[in-house]
C-alpha cells in the first residue's frame, strides 16, 4: 500500500525531503513501519524520541496503518 | 482564538479577543527571542510547524483548560517562519472572573504545548544552526 509520509524539524533535514510516498505492507503497526524507516535511514535513531502522527493525531506503536493515511515523523517539539 | 502567523504576533488582538464579555482578570504570557543559548550567541530563530496538528493539539490544550478551571477566553498566537532577537515567539492570553484560574490556565498552557504541539525551533548562531532538543 502506498502512504504520504511528511518530515519535519530535524527529520526533514536528515532525509532531505519534506515529504515521500513509501510502498509499505498492508495494515502494518506503528512500531513496524518505525522499525523499516530507521533501517532506511538509521540516522533517525540518534534522536532523543520519534513519534508518529497518523491523520495529524499522535498514534501509538500498536496502531495499524492504512492505505492513504497521512502519517508524520514527530521528532522532539521545541514550540513556546 | 488560535493561530499560528508568519506576521508578527499582535498582543493587542489577543488581548482584545479575551477581553470580551464579563471578564475579572486577564493573564498573558509572552515568550520572545532570546539572544543566547547555554553562553552562545544566538542571531535568530526559526520556527516550523505541522499547521493542521499543531492547530488541533493546541485545540486540544484549550479545551482541556475550559474544563480544568472557570476561564471564559482563552487566546493562543505562535509564531512561524524566522524570527530575530526579541521577536515574539509565543503570546498566551486567557481571561476569568478571578485572577488564579487566569495564572493557572495560562502556565498550563505554555507547560503543554511546550511538550505535546508539533512546533519545531531552529537556533541559528554564527557558525551554524541547530534543532532544539533533537539530539541527546
Amino acid at each position: 500500500m502506498q502512504v504520504s509520509v511528511l518530515f519535519f524539524g530535524i527529520t526533514k533535514d536528515l532525509i532531505g525531503k519534506r515529504h515521500i510516498s513509501m510502498d509499505l505492507p498492508d495494515s502494518i503497526t506503528v512500531a513496524e513501519f518505525k522499525r523499516i524507516l530507521q533501517e532506511r535511514h538509521p540516522e533517525l535513531l540518534d534522536l532523543n524520541s520519534l513519534a508518529i502522527a497518523i491523520n495529524s493525531s499522535y498514534a501509538f506503536e500498536g496502531d495499524l496503518i492504512h492505505a492513504s493515511d497521512e502519517i508524520a515523523l514527530i521528532p522532539p517539539v521545541s514550540g513556546g | 482564538m488560535i493561530e499560528l502567523d508568519f506576521q508578527p504576533l499582535n498582543t493587542q488582538k489577543a488581548i482584545v479577543y479575551v477581553s470580551e464579555g464579563s471578564v475579572g482578570g486577564i493573564n498573558v504570557f509572552i515568550g520572545t527571542v532570546r539572544n543566547e543559548t547555554n553562553g552562545k550567541k544566538v542571531v535568530a530563530l526559526e520556527f516550523e510547524a505541522y499547521e493542521k496538528m499543531a492547530i488541533s493539539e493546541l485545540q486540544k490544550i484549550v479545551d482541556s483548560v475550559s474544563s480544568r478551571w472557570p476561564v471564559q477566553r482563552v487566546a493562543v498566537l505562535h509564531a512561524q517562519g524566522r524570527k530575530n532577537i526579541g521577536d515574539l515567539a509565543v503570546v498566551i492570553a486567557v481571561s476569568a472572573a478571578h485572577r488564579d484560574a487566569a495564572f493557572q490556565a495560562c502556565r498550563y498552557i505554555i507547560d503543554t504545548l511546550k511538550e505535546t504541539v508539533p512546533i519545531w525551533k531552529k537556533e541559528i548562531f554564527e557558525d551554524g544552526e541547530v534543532w532544539v532538543a533533537a539530539h541527546p
